[in-house]
């Protein structure tokens, strides 16, 4: 082989091991739930059924529950937002022992959230130390049984969610903070704008994209990546009742408990779709986050 | 004027507040964990909130010898060595030819695989599960390696391609001219500069494998096989009502991640801000 042909294949040569992982790990699944969710899947194949098994989830309860858990989950956002925000620019603002802090905060999102849902269930039991400090406190009326009620779970999870996701919006907000152009903060300090002023004014206007970002991520964590959470306070049925049943916990009783990969694909290419719609504004808020940066 | 700056200092005083309350609130449940995994269940059972009265250690000892912890950690490490480093080979071959070489559809392969970020890996479980079951490859740390690589990669080839465009294309050329084929630049010329990159890339990866929940639950279900996140969703379920030694447990189960993290603050801070954007 001459160089130049050596040339012209070794680039191929380079991202082969790269494009056989994608394929197997991404491309092989992706086109197989589209034919198995038209298709009655026993073990390993089955025939095909048409739109069977999406008119079978469609008209179930379960499955309409777990969206609604999911679209619950989303009033996370809000607060999560608030509370990264005003940490964030608090570290940002160099209070004394801010670097300690910095350190402290970001520890929930080094935990892995099996072991935080653990702690937290016992935490949150209905006798644990969460309801014993709330009685102390003369707030008895809020010292709920947060595990155990079908009604409040789902809220217990969403309080979880917002400890530990919070610290993600800290890590990326501080991020662009520090990369800000401190001279028109500095400006501003000296033409005697108040702290809400500056905050309001000079820093958030600059930090819309990351924003944005954050909240198109976190809305496809709270749609599609909230299993550990729920897996472990639902007691791994998505209990009490049904009360924490979301799509991912659907498909993953649809396969394992179930065996029907049918219904499971279904439910995965419903979800996949979703997800698709999500990949556009996602781009758009990174390349304004970039922009911004630059 | 001194009246402004005594509302500077009270607002000061409320911030220090402010950031001592949240920094309050992100340490209680660990040191809930820690406090509470050194009392007796009978010292729990009265007083869930003050300090131990003196140190129990029995809790610990129970879990490291009664229940498979050792072996759950052994099993994650592994998964994290095996999927990390596949993952970093593939994706650095992969990113240098898509930053540093001409070919066609380099672009694409790009905006493809940074796509995938954004498809949720449970997408992917269902026809995976259906192969493995029939590959036999369920419960297997092969199995569950290529996909948790799998699932890192799209990062990996993001952050690196990003990476390696800015390492200065003089150097390649001078290399090139030395008579240096690609494989010899990459190894000596790109890589030696890209070592921050690397390292995020093995922070954030480390720690998606390390905490995964969902693959571990469905792809390695032996007991045998199974990873410290499955291991303690079954651990806790057993032992649901002896806080404390569930605690001992959880305290053994995050220490790994929390001494890394304290050991190596800088490159973790660094890892998870730059990770962040992904």
């Amino acid at each position: 082989m001459t160089r130049a042909q050596s040339s012209r294949v070794a680039p191929y040569l380079y991202v082969l091991p790269l494009v056989a992982l994608l394929l197997f790990v991404f491309g092989y699944p992706l086109v197989r739930i589209f034919e198995f969710s038209f298709k009655m899947v026993r073990g390993i194949d089955g025939p095909w059924i048409g739109l069977r098994n999406y008119e079978l989830i469609l008209s179930q309860s379960l499955f309409w529950e777990a969206v609604l858990h999911n679209l619950q989950l989303l009033l996370a956002i809000p607060a999560m937002v608030v509370i990264s925000l005003l940490v964030s620019v608090l570290l940002y603002e160099r209070i004394a022992g801010w670097r300690f802090y910095r350190i402290i905060v970001f520890v929930p999102y080094v935990l892995a959230i099996p072991i935080i849902a653990v702690v937290m269930k016992r935490m949150f039991q209905f006798n644990g130390p969460v309801n014993e400090i709330l009685r102390w406190l003369s707030l008895d009326f809020m010292a709920l049984d947060w595990i155990g009620s079908s009604d409040v779970a789902l809220w217990t999870v969403i309080i979880l969610i917002v400890w530990r996701e919070s610290a993600l919006g800290i890590i990326l907000f501080l991020a662009r903070l520090l990369s800000l152009d401190e001279s028109m903060i500095e400006a501003a300090k000296l033409e005697g704008a108040s702290w809400w002023q500056r905050v309001w004014y000079i820093i958030l206007p600059q930090m819309r994209g990351v924003i944005e970002f954050y909240v198109v991520v976190s809305v496809i964590t709270m749609l599609a990546a909230v299993f550990a959470y729920v897996f472990i306070i639902g007691g791994g049925r998505g209990g009490p009742g049904t009360s924490t049943v979301v799509i991912e916990f659907y498909i993953f009783n649809a396969l394992i408990r179930t065996s029907l990969p049918g219904i499971a694909s279904a439910a995965s290419v419903l979800l996949f779709l979703v997800s698709v719609l999500l990949i556009f504004p996602m781009f758009r808020a990174r390349r304004r986050a970039r922009e911004e940066e630059a | 004027m001194a009246n402004r700056r005594s509302s500077i200092a009270a607002g000061d005083a409320l911030k220090q507040a402010v950031l001592l309350f949240s920094a309050f609130l992100a340490l209680v449940p660990t040191l809930f964990m820690i406090m509470t995994a050194l009392k007796s269940e009978e010292e729990y059972s009265i007083d869930k909130l003050g300090l131990p009265n003196r140190l129990v250690i029995e809790n610990f000892r129970a879990v490291l010898v009664d229940s498979p912890f050792l072996s759950w950690m052994g099993n994650s490490i592994i998964m994290v060595l095996g999927s990390v480093l596949l993952s970093t080979v593939v994706s650095c071959l992969g990113a240098y030819a898509i930053a540093c070489m001409e070919f066609k559809g380099r672009h694409g392969l790009l905006a493809l695989s940074t796509s995938l970020m954004a498809v949720p890996p449970v997408v992917m479980i269902v026809p995976l599960f259906v192969l493995y079951t029939r590959l036999d490859l369920i419960s297997t740390y092969q199995g569950a390696i290529i996909i948790y690589a799998g699932l890192i990669t799209p990062f990996s080839v993001y952050l690196l391609a990003t990476f390696f465009r800015t390492v200065p294309k003089e150097l390649f050329e001078s290399a090139r001219l030395d008579g240096a084929g690609h494989f010899l630049i990459l190894r000596k010329i790109v890589l030696p500069l890209s070592l921050p990159a690397i390292m995020t890339l093995i922070v954030v990866n480390s720690l998606y494998v390390w905490n995964d929940l969902l693959i571990a639950i469905i792809f390695l279900q032996d007991d045998a096989k199974r990873t410290l996140m499955a291991g303690i969703s079954v651990f806790q379920g057993r032992y649901n009502d002896q806080v404390p030694l569930t605690m001992a447990g959880m305290v053994i189960a995050s220490a790994p991640m929390l001494i890394l993290y304290i050991v190596f603050q800088k490159h973790f801070i660094r890892g998870l801000m730059a990770g962040a954007i992904k």
